[in-house]
């Protein structure tokens, strides 16, 4: 078993063509994607913020760079991540420091994803190491650019199975000068969710739309200003008024509670094992229904479900008359594959773009098909 | 603009490919007489014509699969086409091609307004996406000025944006499925209703592929509820260093407007004289739009003014009214035309980060000088995208190379500062051979592996994005020439 932790682009290289073994791509290891175990290499060795502009909002920094230190480096100068990448430490009992590069390779997009897009839709750039040890590029560091293919897109959400990225430039955005959250008591799933999708339907810009069953609450983030908040806050309230009286809570609270939400920490059964599933909102109440799960919650104005299964269950019958998918992220199941089966031809695609880019299958092989 | 000679071989079989569309599609979907091909003879990059061998204009998905077999067993190159608004080339036909146009295929298959989704046949019209759920209070965000004519194809074939995307984002964004056919004939349908297609995600390779991999039959786009209003304010500056600099600032403040949009002197002028819009004439003029209730864009519009006073602008007037807000956006909307006025215009697309444009506005001015031809600049302040409008003579010989000689230099010293070649208008034919300025060969051989796998026997688009020495073996190898 060799671990590799390369310092430069150059020794990553240079692993990758040197092995004739696969490795397992880790980043900080808090994401549950990969095993412990095997060969892998690690991406935490390079590590640093290589330029940021505030002005322009973007900024470059190498995929090994801790979370925490983009985001404190951001909040120095009001800005932040918008599509708040989730801490899954806790939800998935891991240790370790989750990282940039790890957060863009498996897609990792927060509460405000229905608001501002996901973790892909921020990446400007870039910059990785094939399965035949090529150092590659697409994209660049501005906010509009079409120039050739979009490889940045796929190379967010490829889990380490096209190449291990080694820099990434990315858009961010101010923080809110302010937020309020409305919540909803006593709905049941159903209800819920008609009263998250009637909120998004508004003209009031809602930054964030959840409903945790196990506490009987329903939640609606907005943000902004101080003024256009209240003013938001109160049309909202009077917009929703057949789901009940919404309670307001402040700004701090607020701001606790989505953290709450955002890293899923309700799920106290550490035995079971735990899914993430995409779907159509209004479907939401019925999926649920169907598959069964232990625990669950819903952020995406119901379009995103957490639960949680006995160990080895699998959701995914329930959910072919629906459409949408469904991820493991806790649990092994030999026979249950982590990610949704695709169809044949989509799948054909998929394997033969994996053989394009990782020809000898060195990379997370397996993993994604 | 060199494109590559049409294959003989494929010439000689024309009635025989004719009879075989004519075999999958009604008679008026083919079109095959040399006087009606001639109106698919080019796109809105209009100084390049190719008429193609024939234009094929199916009405469903399995219409578009079976034309695509037929095509793919006979080697013949095909063209897709939404309107042909592209800028750059990305709809030109060569001799021996089909064109593959999607324009009847323009039905809204549903509305789902919980769920603020809409799916549509690609062949419908931007705006007409709008149109059908605007009476309910909703809009499709992605908004390029041709957008009363382009397609919902051609939007996501070349990624394209608009005035609104700094809040709203690109068509990427904006996409949430796609139905698409291989050049195989394969349908496929990746994504839909729900978020993040599961795996890899080949729908964000699809849009801006340049209609290279496969055709888009229909599309699933979001739409969002619109906002309660929205008004612009309009600041002058005598210099385009401060005009840059305010950028900067509105930005960093944590405001997100919806739309900075910047316009030099060269640009003012002409605008002036062509719509009359009522501007400060003056060196830099900035437009900038918010969003939301009365109350929410008063306090929007109190922080930029306030941003902007520190800068000392010649000019800032606040659209008091919709009347006002009007004639702010008069003069941006009537730039394309204005400059049309004076003479022939080519538009340049690339993109810089914002801390560079007071030098590449400076540097873009000597260029001028050197090359002879005058440039103005209306542009995406707020994301870096600039749109230089070179100003040429068509009928004079000669002046169309030097236009594209200038234009490529604008390019190289967009990509020089940190930026690229092109930010919603694509590379098509236009900016092919000048890819080798942003890419290494190996980051071209990537992409073009990925076409490789869509389109082993690259006939879809062939000739377009990558240089053509780069793509010629590609396009050569498992071709029958006679
Ligand atoms: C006056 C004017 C203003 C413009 N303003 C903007 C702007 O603000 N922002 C912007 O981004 N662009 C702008 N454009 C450029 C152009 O309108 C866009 O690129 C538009 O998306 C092209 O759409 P279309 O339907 O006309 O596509 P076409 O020109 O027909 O085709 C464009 C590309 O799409 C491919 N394609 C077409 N249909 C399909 C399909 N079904 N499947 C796969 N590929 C397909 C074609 O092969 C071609 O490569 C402007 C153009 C003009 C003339």
């Amino acid at each position: 078993m060799n671990i590799f932790q390369p310092k430069t682009e150059a020794d990553v290289a240079q692993v990758i063509r040197e092995t004739n073994q696969g490795l397992s791509i880790f980043g900080g290891g808090t994401r549950g994607v990969c095993e412990r175990g095997g060969n892998s290499l690690e991406t935490t060795g390079l590590s640093g913020i290589i330029d940021y502009q505030p002005g322009a909002l973007t900024m470059i920094a190498q995929a090994g760079t801790p979370l925490k230190e983009i985001v404190e480096t951001l909040g120095q100068e009001g800005q932040q991540l918008p599509f708040e990448p989730m801490d899954s430490h806790a939800m998935l009992d891991l240790t370790g420091s989750a990282t940039i590069g790890g957060a863009f390779a498996a897609n990792i997009s927060g509460p405000r994803r229905i608001q501002v897009g996901a973790a892909r839709d921020f990446l400007l750039g870039v910059r990785f190491v094939d399965g035949s040890g090529n150092i590659l590029k697409s994209g660049g560091s501005v906010m509009k650019n079409v120039t050739g293919y979009d490889l940045v897109k796929l190379l967010a959400g490829s889990h380490g199975t096209l190449g291990v990225i080694i820099q990434v430039a990315f858009k961010v955005l101010p923080v809110a000068e302010t937020q309020s959250t409305l919540i909803l008591e006593g709905l049941d799933d159903e209800a819920a969710i008609d009263a998250l999708t009637t909120a998004m339907n508004s003209p009031f810009d809602v930054s964030g739309a959840a409903h945790a069953p196990s506490k009987n609450q329903t939640y609606l983030r907005l943000e902004g200003f101080n003024k256009s908040v209240l003013y938001r806050t109160e049309k909202l309230q009077a917009y929703l008024k057949k789901f009940g009286e919404a309670q307001v809570v402040n700004a701090s609270q607020s701001e606790s509670l989505w953290t709450k939400i955002r890293n899923v920490d309700i799920f106290a059964d550490k035995d079971a094992d735990i899914w993430r599933l995409s779907v159509k909102p209004t479907d939401a109440p019925k999926i649920v229904s169907a598959v069964g799960f232990k625990q669950h919650l819903y952020d995406w104005s119901g379009g995103l479900i957490w639960g949680t299964l006995p160990k080895g269950s699998n959701p995914r019958s329930a959910l072919s008359e629906f459409g949408g998918h469904a991820t493991r992220v806790r649990g092994q199941s030999g026979s249950i594959p982590k990610f949704q089966p695709q169809s044949p031809l989509v799948a054909d695609l998929s394997e033969k773009i994996r053989n394009k880019f990782d020809p000898r299958g060195i990379l997370n092989a397996g993993l994604m098909g | 603009m060199e494109m590559p000679a049409p294959n003989q071989n494929v010439l000689k079989r024309k009635p025989e490919l004719v009879k075989r569309l004519l075999s999958v599609l009604p008679r008026d979907a083919v079109i095959d007489h040399e006087a009606e091909t001639k109106a698919y003879e080019c796109d809105a990059l209009s100084a390049y014509r190719c008429p193609p061998i024939a234009a094929v204009l199916p009405r469903t998905t399995e219409e578009t699969a079976a034309i695509l077999k037929i095509c793919n067993e006979m080697q013949v190159p095909v063209v897709p086409r939404g309107s042909g608004t592209s800028l750059s080339g990305g709809a030109l036909p060569t001799a021996d091609s089909v064109i593959l146009g999607v324009a009847r295929m323009n039905a809204v298959l549903e509305i789902n307004y919980p769920d603020r989704y809409i799916k549509v046949q690609s062949g419908r019209t931007n705006l007409s996406v709008t149109g059908a759920v605007e009476a309910d209070g909703f809009f499709y965000a992605p908004d390029p000025s041709s957008q009363l004519a382009c397609a919902i194809a051609g939007n996501i074939a070349m990624n394209s944006g608009g005035a609104h995307c700094l809040k709203y984002g690109v068509t990427s964004n904006n996409l949430l499925g796609v139905k698409f056919v291989t050049m195989q004939g394969d349908i496929i349908e990746i994504g839909g209703p729900h978020l993040d297609a599961e795996g890899l995600d080949l729908l964000g390779l699809i849009c801006g592929s340049e209609g290279q991999l496969g055709i888009v039959t229909e599309a699933t786009l979001r739409i969002l509820p619109k906002p309660e209003g929205a008004r612009p304010v309009l600041i002058g500056f005598d210099n385009n260093e401060t005009a840059g600099a305010c950028v900067a600032d509105i930005v960093k403040a944590g405001i997100l407007p919806v739309a900075i949009e910047f316009m030099d002197s060269p640009c003012i002028k002409a605008t002036e004289a062509f719509a009359g819009a009522g501007y400060p004439f003056c060196e830099a003029l900035l437009i900038v739009e918010v969003e939301g209730s009365q109350a929410e864009i008063d306090e929007q519009l109190e922080k930029i003014t306030a941003i902007a006073r520190k800068h000392d602008p010649v000019e800032l007037r606040e659209a008091k009214d919709e009347d006002q807000a009007t004639r702010i956006w008069l003069g941006r909307k009537s730039a394309f035309g204005a400059m049309g006025q004076l003479n022939d215009y080519m538009c340049l697309d690339g993109t810089i980060p914002v801390t560079q444009l007071p030098y590449v506005l400076r540097r873009m001015n000597e260029l001028s000088e050197e090359f002879g031809l005058k440039v103005g600049n209306v542009f995406h302040a707020g994301d870096g995208n600039l749109h230089p409008l070179i100003l040429y003579d068509a009928n004079k010989p000669g002046d169309l190379e030097t236009c594209e000689a200038f234009g490529a230099e604008i390019l190289k010293l967009c990509v020089e500062v940190g930026g690229c070649l092109t930010g919603e208008h694509g590379v098509g034919i236009e900016k092919r051979d000048l890819m080798p300025v942003q890419f290494q060969p190996e980051d071209l051989e990537a992409q073009m592996q990925i076409k490789d796998v869509f389109d082993p026997q690259w006939l879809l688009n062939p000739a377009k994005v990558f240089p053509l020495d780069s793509s010629a073996e590609r396009r050569n190898a498992s071709r029958s020439l006679s």
